[in-house]
């Protein structure tokens, strides 16, 4: 009999947390494509009642969602930080990345409530229901991403982080990128193109 | 890792096994070991089959003779409702990711899935959506729209009972289970693969396993998704698909069978998989053309993306959509195809063991051919008009998902049982339960081809006394209970070969993949270590040195 062979290698160098997250958006981008496809077909048939055109605010949101954007900028440079050992530069920047998130949940909050002062609420007609709809998914998302940072403050405050420290900042990292992703493609067709 | 020291052997010790089988109910409950969770898994499906099994006898017997009265016309509803979402998505499914969960970590020689926890996590959304869904009868009444739902028919105006609520949140949490078993599978195959073994060399039911957990991950989202925007209709009064609002049912139609076709798939690729295993090792060859198989089932995957709308054809798309789906459906009939070659010429001038196992493959192989030639003639526009929301249909779907599927899983616990407990599930019996499922099987289905194309619809409670509808009622209706029978001899044979089998030995079937490398059942850890892999079957080349496959 030939010798054995030992077994725990992993074939390649494939970080399989990574992977799995990167699989994950995927399958949470066709997730939102079904939503985002709702939203678009049903956008022609409503006739009457409110609309994207006649009730929303484009202009305030697009500030709230420079914010979202920079967030996405202001986390790699969190994860910089901690690749060059850097501890404050890591804190602050993922202090800074909470909130701007935050700032859009409130930014996302103020735009709601101006829709239910006008009485446009989700069962009001079809634009009700897929703007709240799609908005809203895209909203529970952007509290599970801060969820995540959170607990990643939370694992450097209170305690050692660990060896897998560096893949855990990463794999939340590309999930906070892939929520900025899906509100761009939001932005742009509940915003950009059906309010003109 | 050639410099970590080599240990002496890679079997565990007696005293090792023995603490496996006194483990306590906590233990089960705690377990994050794939193999625990793999034997809840089946033990849930097999469960569930108990509970399908008997819905599908209630409907049988109310539709044995025209007129009867045993269930009532919304409780024969509820019935067919829970009988279609109990066996797809807690018995088909469950069973193969059961057989998944168990077999992809050892035929890769790995000791856990990729991510454990994440695992049991999955389990035990299955089991508790389930339980949930038939909690359904307590809380109302049972969902009562088929196991598709459509809309309005699912729409709080048609339906204003709880049925459906619990029916949504249940396959929601389902789903949810499902799409991260889709995961952890992927990411298990492509990190943990043991030295050597490539996805060339990988046997073909983990290739199966692969293609069909990226089928999960891309399909299922479209059904979390419209369950997610029924749940709100209902429960919020939007208007996703209700025609009031200004809604579109017909988007209903098409996001679900946009993940219900690809279901379809991956309710049969991983039984392509097990029969992919069992017949090259009960016809002593390696299987005729692995790359064919292999690649036809990644084109398999593809195309299942794009062929949702031939469940609509009545549904009155337009000339043009009709040719098109039609067309995109056809052509899955050839990969499909590729794969029966495949299967048939790794037969042909081999030396054949007629163990149960191969016998239920074999049979697969009849049965299956049979459902995909009905189900080509359903790609065809005109036929499907005229056989559309008839018993040719549930013929036909039988044949692919009974005659298919289950047929390929028990292959699968015939050929892997020793492995999972050490013990040989008895021939005799398993002659008997074959026989008895083969023949209950074609009794039950074979006559609902005639019956769909004598016009009988499906979804009715009762029928008139046309012409010989009756008597053929009545045949499948017995043969409905000589598979019932088939059952209980199965799950007789379970206990008594569990209880006092013949022992299996590592490797009782002279098989090649790595999950015969380890003891029978595997220890905690499945290796300590595992042989060389240099080909695809590394323990032929362990057993023939002087004529291994890689010299070939």
């Amino acid at each position: 009999m030939e010798a054995l062979t030992d077994i725990g290698v992993v074939a390649g160098s494939i970080e399989k947390t990574k992977l799995c997250v990167a699989l994950f958006i995927a399958s949470e981008s066709t997730f939102f494509g079904y939503l985002i496809l709702a939203y678009v077909y049903f956008h022609g048939f409503i006739s009457s009642g409110p609309t994207a055109a006649n009730s929303l605010h484009p202009a305030s949101t697009g500030v709230y969602t420079a914010f979202l954007m920079a967030s996405s900028g202001t986390v790699w440079l969190a994860g910089r930080s901690l690749r060059k050992q850097n501890r404050r530069g890591f804190l602050v920047w993922l202090c800074i990345t909470i909130a701007m998130g935050l700032v859009f949940l409130y930014g996302e909050t103020r735009e709601y409530l101006h829709l239910l002062d006008q009485q446009v609420t989700i069962s009001r007609n079809l634009f009700g229901t897929t703007y709240f709809g799609l908005t809203g998914m895209h909203g529970i998302h952007v509290i599970i991403g801060l969820t995540l940072l959170s607990i990643i403050l939370g694992i450097d405050l209170t305690k050692d982080r660990g060896p897998r420290y560096q893949v855990a900042v990463e794999s939340v990292s590309m999930y906070w990128h892939f929520v900025d992703c899906v509100w761009i493609a939001v932005f742009s067709v509940v915003y950009l193109w059906s309010t003109r | 890792m050639s410099d970590i020291p080599i240990p002496a052997d890679s079997l565990p010790v007696a005293a090792e096994i023995e603490a496996e089988n006194k483990r306590s109910l906590l233990s089960w409950v705690a377990s994050v070991d794939h193999k625990q969770i793999a034997v809840m898994y089946l033990l849930t499906s097999l469960f569930f089959f108990g509970l399908g099994g008997i819905e599908a006898l209630l409907m049988r017997l109310q539709l044995a003779w025209p007129g009867m009265a045993i269930l009532s016309p919304d409780g024969y509803n509820q019935i067919f409702t829970m009988h279609g979402t109990t066996m797809i998505f807690l018995v088909v499914v469950p069973s193969l990711l059961g057989l998944a969960t168990y077999l992809t970590p050892l035929m890769i020689g790995a000791n856990e899935m990729a991510f454990p926890r994440l695992n049991a996590f999955s389990y035990w959304l299955v089991l508790f959506g389930g339980l949930l869904l038939y909690f359904s009868f307590f809380g109302g009444a049972a969902p009562n729209a088929g196991w598709f739902s459509y809309a309005p028919l699912s729409e709080k105006p048609y339906s204003f009972q709880a049925g459906l609520d619990y029916w949504a949140v249940s396959l929601l949490a389902i789903g949810v289970g499902t799409v991260a078993t889709g995961l952890n599978l992927i990411v298990t195959i492509i990190t943990l693969r043991a030295p050597g073994l490539s996805l060339k060399r990988v046997g073909l039911f983990v290739w199966m396993v692969l293609v069909n957990s990226f089928l999960i991950i891309l399909a299922l989202p479209a059904l979390n998704a419209s369950l997610l925007m029924l749940l709100v209709d209902r429960q919020l009064s939007t208007h996703f698909f209700t025609q009031q609002g200004g809604g579109s049912p017909l988007l209903w139609q098409h996001y679900f069978w946009s993940f219900g076709h690809p279901e379809v798939y991956i309710m049969v690729l991983p039984g392509f998989g097990i029969i992919s295993e069992t017949i090259p090792v009960f016809s002593r060859q390696p299987i005729f053309g692995y790359g064919f198989v292999a690649a036809s089932t990644v084109a398999i995957g593809l195309l299942s993306l794009g062929v949702w709308a031939h469940h609509m054809f009545a549904v009155g798309m337009g000339h043009r959509w009709d040719m098109t789906f039609g067309a995109a459906s056809m052509l899955i009939a050839i990969p499909t195809g590729v794969k029966i070659f495949n299967w048939t010429a790794t037969m042909y001038g081999g030396a054949i063991r007629f163990t149960t196992s191969m016998w239920f493959a074999i049979a697969f192989l009849i049965t299956f051919t049979m459902g995909g030639l009905s189900g080509v003639m359903f790609a065809a526009v005109p036929i499907d008009w005229q056989t559309t929301d008839t018993y040719f249909v549930v013929a036909h779907m039988h044949y692919v998902l009974f005659g298919g599927t289950l047929f390929s899983v028990f292959s699968g616990l015939y050929y892997w049982f020793p492995k999972m407990s050490g013990k040989i599930l008895s021939e005799k019996l398993g002659r008997w339960h074959f026989w008895l499922t083969f023949i209950g099987f074609n009794m039950t289905f074979l006559i609902q081809h005639v019956l769909g194309l004598a016009g009988m619809p499906r979804r009715i409670f009762t029928y008139p006394a046309l012409p010989g509808w009756g008597i053929m009622n009545l045949i499948s209706t017995i043969g409905a209970f000589v598979l019932g029978i088939s059952v209980v001899v199965f799950l007789w044979n379970l206990y008594v070969s569990f209880q006092r089998g013949e022992l299996a030995g590592d490797n009782p079937w002279n098989a090649w993949t790595l999950e015969w490398a380890t003891s029978s059942p595997p220890p905690l850890q499945n290796f300590k270590a595992v042989p060389p892999v240099r080909s695809r079957r590394p323990l032929w080349d362990l057993a023939h040195p002087e004529d291994p496959d890689w010299k070939r």
